[in-house]
């Protein structure tokens, strides 16, 4: 193939371009009293929602599992973050810092504990099994009052969470996937999702990427908690039911499973379109049933499928297209 | 005196999962399909009942409509959702049984709003004593009809052409079609069973707990599943056993002061049946060839 080619250097340098420049502008646009509180509200919503179906969709789209249980890894990081920032261990940024990796940590823990016996059923029963685990976060949570403020639920969580906080997070959580995806580690994920046998057979240590892709999944949830509880500045375990765990999976599926571009599209679509439908705000639940059972049946890849987007091909194609004439076979460059 | 009374209740709780674990069971084991929404249909022929009654119906007629309601809800459900996606894989399945649960919720909400309605299903009370236990008429009742419910699926399984069809579909489906089966209609006609099951299910536990609200079918069809997959979920023996063991174990941890456990108490049984027996109390194991 004619290709472009733009040095690995080069695209790193793009993409560092553009991130910090899109940081820059949300941080001028939502400090700038531009917006309305809702639509500020809206914009860190979309965050932690991107963050909560990226790393679902590692273990439903990449590994090909569905688990049920998101909630519960978000509920742990909630919980963990905002007693963390309570307690005021630490102070500034590195209190708001402290407190993320914390919540991150001690749901990996969990994803761990959860994953070591659940990942040994597939299919359906993994389903049940982590929604299982999942619930059973919650009545933890609704039944150690002591700890948890129990069903009444924790108030007075310091509000960390503004634009940069959230986004930077979602920079951290998509890179570090997308980087897992294109490392050894991602191509012996996708084979578990495409023949667990087959790739058993050729040496690869399935428990233990399976265990990973869960551990990575769980810890970024629970940073996304950690996000929730600093936005809401009060936690009650209800919010963290079977529904919430169905709702970020409606965005992976919605989007496509497997395609960390369709997630976040995902997410900003279903997150923000409370803001544009407000008549239809009683239909909005319906019409998302609705759209789930329409894309399974005839759209069952969701809606970007598995394409992943990439601005180094994006830029290949462009300037492919302008400047074939000048440039006869460039390098290949298989590294994005 | 308080065991015997505590053991009837189990059994009255009980029998109620075990018909609606039936249903979950039923279908399973024909098409492999977690019916995410079976706890729903529940839910809506609860809302019969309320309309029914409140339509000035005879009680019996308005049990009758509740029955034909949920079995006529499953048809529909099959037909329009299930049936285009025969040859998907069992994940996109899953997602859509999961959508038709949220969507009949939702529905439900909308139609009825989020207020919890109180249904009074007129059942005879008072109660019998023997020795100095006394039992209330809706509990042997409810037992009662379970039993029959029960044996008649029993001999509809065992002893008719189409029950023979139905296992000989979930044993093997080509194999069932080359001989001549209709597939389709006997998938159907599971699902219809199961919701009838599920229609009868809803009246006893509507009698026993008189509120109906967009999400009753939630918890009780998740429990009820659980129980399918305790006694070995595709086993018809197995679900009954599942839902009185559900039942027995929901009553004695009440019974011992932890009712704020319950829930988790049942989860907890449903972690350690999938790790220590994923195939159930009296299901086969499965195999997985290569």
């Amino acid at each position: 193939m004619n290709r472009l080619g733009i040095k690995t250097p080069a695209r790193y340098a793009i993409n560092a371009t553009l991130i910090i420049a899109f940081i820059y502008w949300g941080y001028v646009i939502t400090q700038g009293g531009m917006l309305t509180r809702a639509q500020n509200n809206i914009i860190i919503q979309v965050g932690f929602f991107i963050i909560l179906a990226v790393s679902l969709n590692l273990p439903a789209g990449y590994l090909g599992q569905l688990p049920l249980g998101h909630a519960g890894f978000m509920a742990v990081g909630a919980y963990i973050g905002a007693l963390f920032w309570r307690s005021g261990i630490l102070s500034g940024y590195g209190s708001v810092v402290g407190g993320l990796i914390a919540a991150g940590i001690v749901s990996a823990i969990f994803g761990i504990i959860i994953g070591v016996p659940a990942l040994r059923l597939r299919g359906d029963y993994l389903a049940i099994i982590t929604l299982g685990f999942g619930e059973m976060i919650r009545v933890l949570i609704m039944n150690l009052p002591s700890i948890t403020g129990g069903a009444q639920g924790l108030q007075q969580i310091p509000r960390h969470s503004n634009f940069l906080v959230v986004y930077i997070c979602v920079i951290v959580c998509c890179l570090v996937i997308h980087m897992i995806m294109k490392s050894r580690h991602g191509r012996a994920i996708l084979a578990i999702r495409d023949n667990e046998i087959a790739t058993e057979s050729m040496g690869i240590n399935t428990t233990y990427y399976k265990v990973m892709a869960f551990a990575v999944s769980a810890f970024f949830a629970g940073v996304a908690g950690a996000l929730y509880a600093g936005t809401l500045g009060i936690l009650v375990p209800s919010d963290f039911n079977f529904m919430m765990s169905i709702n970020i999976l409606m965005i992976v599926v919605l989007g496509g499973l497997g395609s960390m571009m369709g997630s976040i599209i995902g997410a900003i679509v279903l997150t923000s379109l409370p803001l544009f439908m407000q008549g239809l705000n009683q239909y909005r639940l319906i019409i998302y049933a609705l759209l789930l059972i329409l894309v399974m049946i005839f759209k069952p890849s969701g809606l970007m499928g598995t394409y992943d987007f990439s601005m180094g091909h994006v830029l290949e194609k462009v300037g492919g297209w302008t400047m074939r004439s000048k440039k006869e076979g460039g390098a290949s460059d298989d590294s994005e | 005196m308080l065991y015997v009374a505590q053991f009837i209740n189990a059994l009255q709780l009980g029998s109620i999962y075990a018909l609606i674990a039936l249903g979950y069971s039923m279908v399973y084991g024909i098409i492999k399909l977690l019916n995410f929404a079976h706890g729903d249909v529940i839910m809506v022929g609860g809302y019969v009942a309320i309309f029914a009654l409140a339509a000035g119906f005879h009680p019996v007629v308005a049990v009758i409509l509740v029955i034909l309601g949920c079995t006529a809800l499953a048809i529909i459900m099959e037909k329009l959702a299930y049936t285009p996606l025969r040859t998907a894989p069992r994940i996109s399945v899953l997602i859509t049984a999961i959508g038709i649960s949220l969507l009949l919720q939702n529905l439900a909400q909308l139609f009825f709003g989020a207020r919890p309605q109180p249904i009074h299903i007129p059942f005879p009370t008072g109660s019998i004593s023997i020795g100095a236990v006394s039992i209330a008429y809706p509990m042997i009742i409810t037992i009662g009809v379970a039993v029959l419910s029960m044996v008649a699926l029993n001999y509809i399984v065992q002893g008719t052409k189409l029950g023979k069809a139905m296992r000989a579909v979930s044993e093997d489906t080509q194999a069932a079609q080359l001989m001549g089966i209709n597939v389709n209609s006997i998938i159907t006609f599971t699902f219809a069973v199961g919701a009838a099951l599920a229609g009868i299910g809803a009246i006893l536990f509507f009698v026993r707990f008189p509120v109906v609200t967009p999400t009753v079918g939630a918890m009780l069809g998740l429990k009820a599943f659980i129980a399918a997959v305790l006694g070995g979920i595709g086993s018809i023996p197995g679900a009954m056993l599942g839902g009185f063991a559900i039942g027995f174990l929901e009553v004695i941890v009440n019974a011992v002061g932890l009712s704020r456990w319950t829930d988790g108490a049942v989860f907890l049984v449903l972690i350690i049946i999938l790790l220590v027996r994923p195939a159930g109390l009296v299901g086969k194991p499965m195999i997985e060839k290569v």
